[in-house]
């Protein structure tokens, strides 16, 4: 698969929009997470609502050959419902923070999903036969009169329409103080985590009333508070080895092998610091929003608010690469301060063969870096530029000088339309980028 | 009205077809509770070709509704039409057996078990060696899991080239590729290898033993210590030491701290199921590595296991192996830095006194028993006070008595009810241990002082104490020391404590006879039905009814009648009502 990024024998296009097109968007309506599940059949999102929407792939059709299956909505269910804690004074939202795809048990599908505070077990099963024959009731509803049973049916099952429910089968709760912002599935296929600002807990996926506390930072004073955990991610084969990142742009690496609290953790990593670049945002925009294992288990991934790297797990003391996501921000940080975009947490994503990587940025563009050919490309999830299977044309950011025709000042970005969650399916070049209320899929052109 | 033709008698059963598919759990779960019901009505040959079929596909429902149905169709031989038609079970039980919920599957497999026993060898091999083997190339993990439990009870009764096949398939499993299916694999190992032939344990199941025990997941490693058990049961000893004690020797020394636990938590079975040999030259020191991991889970687990392990080491050696391997480690958890690991140790060291013997107790557990007394943990000094029964016989308490005092008073004392509770709970045991002198010189005081505790729990318990007392040590004693301590807290002026008086009142009567009770304890009761707060004077009441019984029935007749009678036209409602309640039991009306 050679320069996924675009190139003369590849380039994106666009597949599909999901959402209101609407100009006003509804609060409940932004997107807060996207998700493929390990086959890339199914594609997850949460939103701030607390909705859970999963879409199915719809197999090729064979009179538009030039065409992949589209997604289509499969089941559609509320998660998590706001919630008041008396105790604390404290609202609980409803946003669906994290999704993650258990692995394929049966012939059902099951995912968790989680707000601040809650985390959820669901299962989406498939019904396609109806019971069939009442004994005191006729066809048409009427009791039959009791006296008058003169022979006893067992009901028939007769075929229907496909219906897919979605149930909720475990509640994980009350075991986080503060938000959680990342969950994990174990590679055991029994056991995740779960992590907030100050702790880790691993659950068993079978017990909902009790969890251990692997991790926890939380100092004696709070005064003394200085880092907190920002995400976590089980490694994908090891099943004994997770990462946690932190606000001050480190990463952990623990071996739940070595002792049962990982306050200790095995391997530290940390690029140090250039101290001519030093400056009042330092610590701000390194801090980690998300941080990724490659599928292979030897890489991991981190974003922090200007750039994305890539860790080799041998190697702690500095990235084995390094990608500028938007770097001329660099220049504008005292504004995004201001207005609070220097906290937005961007998340980042491996493509199946862990070849190339996305990641958002603002004014609806998110980026893909190849790691091959280290080229680099930035595209744009719009109305405008969604025709029917349309090719997306690469953006440009004018850095300075004379702006270039075809090139957008960093001025006239618009800072209110961040991508954040991106997704890329686990085997194809199928990408989900969602765009404030709209998700929207790309696809390789094919010829 | 029943019409001409009409007939009620199949309305519950037709009701209860119908609720098999009600909106409400509970009635879907009443109905396949009932399910016998239903089979019995419909008749054999109707529950074979309409009621199963349809509960085959019903696997829908909610958890507690399949698994009641997995385990109803366990018990359904008769309902089919007895062992002939058993078959017609497996296809309900094998959908079943895929669903996600481990409690439904294993209860699925159980009752697949079960029915197994009633096939015939034919039928076994016609229809449920195929289900087996479906079950165990199944697409989803969930079925093949639940193949793992099936093999071991088909085995034995099936001809050597459908075994050869089984082998072949519980092979496969073990090395799937899922962590799920080899947990259930490797949980199973153990029960498989007792049905096989020992040939066949020694070719196949040892190497899929050493495979699972070096699996990748820590979470099917630690299973395999545990078919280590079984799996060193069924060997010669000759073999042993080729076959099961490499691997035996890694897990002990495994990196992850969970599979280190599993051995430590199984230490007593492996040291049976391996013999005192391999034990004197292979567990001492994995038990000494073990009492000294790195991991206070670990040290947990091994600590708990130190006198069941000292206990069962070869007579001939057993001394010399404890003073000179283990003891040194013990000395070393006395001190250790979790407190959890201290009160493991704490909850079974006495137990070594009984092994080692009047003089190595005095000389080398005293001190450690004496530094467990005095350790921070209310936890740790409560085990050790817990089992002094076994110090009691070999060295007598006295030499502990001075030590032992302190830990007391101070666990009586301590800030968390809960403590203070236990220690209470305790008081006479150590009574009888120590005996009444040394109980009225120091303890005595203890005792009443926790009748007034702030916390009722603790009140409850002491006045339940003092009646153990009085058991151990005769109505005498309680005369003198007990009793008037007790009758004097009637005149206190909190009401709570006035109250305790008559708590304990009604514990004591029966065990101070009517003597006393009749002379010191009824005037004082009945005092108090004059009190001014009603809580006491129904509590008068109440005592009265209690102690009635003890009394004569003079005193019953001229003392508590007219007082009973006063209360029953209080002006407070429950005392009215206690006071009648006591008229009525008592038969004074």
């Amino acid at each position: 698969m050679a320069g996924v990024v675009g190139g003369n024998d590849f380039q994106w296009c666009f597949s599909q929009v999901k959402g209101a097109i609407d100009e006003d968007v509804a609060e409940a309506d932004i997107i807060s997470t996207v998700e493929f599940n390990h086959s890339g059949e199914f594609l997850a999102t949460g939103d701030k609502g607390g909705r859970v929407v999963i879409f199915q792939h719809e197999q090729e059709c064979k009179n538009r050959p030039h065409l992949r299956g589209e997604y289509n909505v499969y089941s559609t269910f509320q998660s998590h419902e706001p919630e008041f804690d008396y105790l604390k004074s404290l609202e609980i939202e409803e946003k669906i923070n994290k999704i993650r795809w258990l692995p394929q048990q049966n012939s059902a599908h099951f995912l968790l999903s989680t707000n601040d505070k809650t985390i959820k077990l669901w299962k989406i099963s498939e019904r396609d036969k109806r019971a069939e024959g009442y004994n005191l009731k006729d066809e048409d509803g009427r009791l039959r009169d009791p006296f008058r049973i003169t022979s006893l049916r067992v009901p028939v099952l007769m075929p229907m329409d496909l219906m897919v429910e979605a149930s909720s089968r475990r509640v994980f709760a009350n075991a986080h103080t503060y938000h959680i912002n990342s969950i994990s599935v174990n590679s055991d296929h029994q056991t995740y985590i779960s992590a907030d600002d100050l702790r880790i807990n691993l659950w068993h996926l079978e017990i909902t009333d009790r969890s251990f506390n692997i991790v926890d930072i939380k100092p004696a004073n709070m005064e003394e508070l200085t880092e907190v955990i920002t995400a976590a991610e089980c490694q994908p084969n090891q099943c004994n080895v997770f990462v946690y990142s932190s606000s001050k742009g480190t990463i952990r690496l623990c071996d739940m092998r070595a002792a049962a609290l990982c306050d200790r953790h095995t391997k530290f990593f940390e690029e140090p610091e250039d101290p001519s670049s030093r400056s009042f945002f330092s610590e701000i925009i390194s801090s980690i929003s998300d941080v990724k294992f490659s599928h292979s288990g030897r890489y991991m991934m981190t974003r922090d608010y200007l750039s994305v790297k890539v860790w080799d797990l041998n190697m702690e003391n500095r990235p084995v690469e390094t990608y500028q996501v938007h770097e001329y921000l660099r220049s504008k940080l005292c504004s995004l301060y201001e207005n609070d975009c220097i906290f937005d947490k961007f998340e980042c994503c491996w493509n199946g063969s862990d070849s190339a990587i996305m990641t958002g940025s603002y004014n609806n563009f998110f980026r893909m870096f190849d790691r091959n050919t280290r080229k680099d490309i930035t595209l744009e999830a719009s109305r405008e530029s969604s025709k029917p299977h349309g090719t997306l044309k690469p953006r440009k950011v004018s850095t300075g000088g004379k702006r270039k025709k075809d090139e957008i000042s960093v001025d006239s970005l618009d800072f209110n339309k961040k991508i954040l969650h991106t997704a890329w399916h686990p085997k194809e070049n199928v990408i989900a980028v969602a765009a404030t209320n709209n998700l929207y899929i790309f696809q390789d052109k094919i010829n | 009205m029943a019409g001409a033709d009409g007939d009620d008698s199949l309305y519950p059963i037709a009701v209860l077809i119908d609720e098999l598919r009600n909106e409400d759990v509970q009635l879907r779960l009443n109905s396949i509770k009932k399910l016998s019901t239903i089979a019995l009505a419909l008749g054999v040959e109707r529950t074979r070709t309409e009621l199963l079929p349809f509960l085959t596909d019903t696997i829908y429902d909610e958890d507690e509704v399949l698994l009641a149905l997995a385990e109803q169709l366990g018990n359904f031989t008769m309902l089919v039409g007895g062992p002939e038609y058993v078959h017609c079970l497996l296809p309900p039980l094998e959908s079943l057996a895929t669903v996600e919920e481990t409690v439904v599957r294993d209860k699925a497999v159980e009752s697949l078990r079960k029915i197994s026993q009633e096939h015939s060898p034919v039928d076994l091999e016609v229809h449920f060696e195929p289900l087996v083997k479906r079950l165990a190339s199944g697409d989803w993990f969930t079925s093949r899991t639940s193949a793992c439990g099936l093999f071991s009870v088909c085995y034995p009764r099936v001809s050597s080239t459908v075994k050869a096949e089984i082998r072949q398939h519980f092979r496969t499993l073990c090395s799937d590729d899922t962590p799920m299916v080899r947990r259930a694999a490797a949980s199973k190992l153990g029960e498989f290898a007792k049905v096989l032939e020992l040939d066949y344990v020694k070719s196949d199941i040892i190497s899929l033993f050493t495979a699972l025990a070096s699996d990748e997941q820590d979470s099917v490693r630690l299973l395999a210590v545990e078919a280590c058990v079984s799996i060193a049961t069924l060997l010669p000893q000759e073999d042993l030491e080729t076959l099961v004690m490499p691997t035996l020797r890694q897990a002990a020394e495994d990196k992850s701290w969970r599979v280190r636990y599993m051995v430590a938590d199984k230490f007593s079975e492996l040291q049976k199921a391996v013999g005192p040999e391999i034990t004197k030259n292979d567990l001492v020191p994995a038990f000494q590595n073990l009492l000294k991991d790195c991991e206070a889970e670990v040290r947990s687990a091994a600590a708990k296991k130190v006198k069941e392990f000292c206990e069962n080491l070869p007579e001939d050696s057993r001394e010399t192996i404890i003073m000179t391997h283990i003891l040194p480690c013990v000395k070393e958890l006395v001190s250790d830095t979790s407190q959890h690991v201290k009160s493991a140790l704490a909850s079974v060291i006495m137990g070594l006194s009984t092994i080692l013997g009047k003089d190595n107790t005095v000389e080398h557990l005293l001190p450690l028993f004496l530094a467990q007394l005095k350790d921070e943990c209310p936890e740790v000094r409560l085990n050790i006070i817990s089992n002094l029964d076994c110090v009691n016989e070999v060295i007598g308490i006295r030499q502990l008595s001075q030590s032992l005092l302190p830990a007391i008073v101070e666990l009586a004392e301590d800030a968390k009810w809960r403590v203070r509770l236990a220690i209470i709970e305790y008081m006479p045991l150590l009574a009888g241990q120590l005996g009444v002198e040394f109980f009225d010189e120091k303890l005595n005081t203890l005792c009443m002082a926790w009748l007034i505790d702030h916390v009722y729990a603790i009140r409850e318990a002491a006045t339940c104490n003092l009646m153990k007392l009085v058991e151990k040590f005769g109505a005498e004693w309680a005369q003198n020391t007990i009793v008037p301590k007790v009758l004097g807290m009637a005149n206190d002026p909190n009401y709570l404590h006035r109250m305790t008086t008559l708590f304990c009142i009604n514990a004591l009567s029966e065990a101070c006879g009517q003597d006393i009770t009749t002379k010191h304890m009824l005037p004082v009761v009945l005092k108090m039905s004059n009190d001014q707060v009603a809580n006491v004077r129904f509590n008068v009441a109440k005592s009265l009814q209690k102690i009635g019984p003890v009394l004569d029935s003079n005193a019953l007749q001229t003392e508590v009648k007219p007082v009973l009678e006063k209360l029953a036209t209080d002006t407070d409602m429950d005392v009215k009502y206690f006071a009648q309640e006591a008229i009525r039991v008592l038969a004074l009306a």
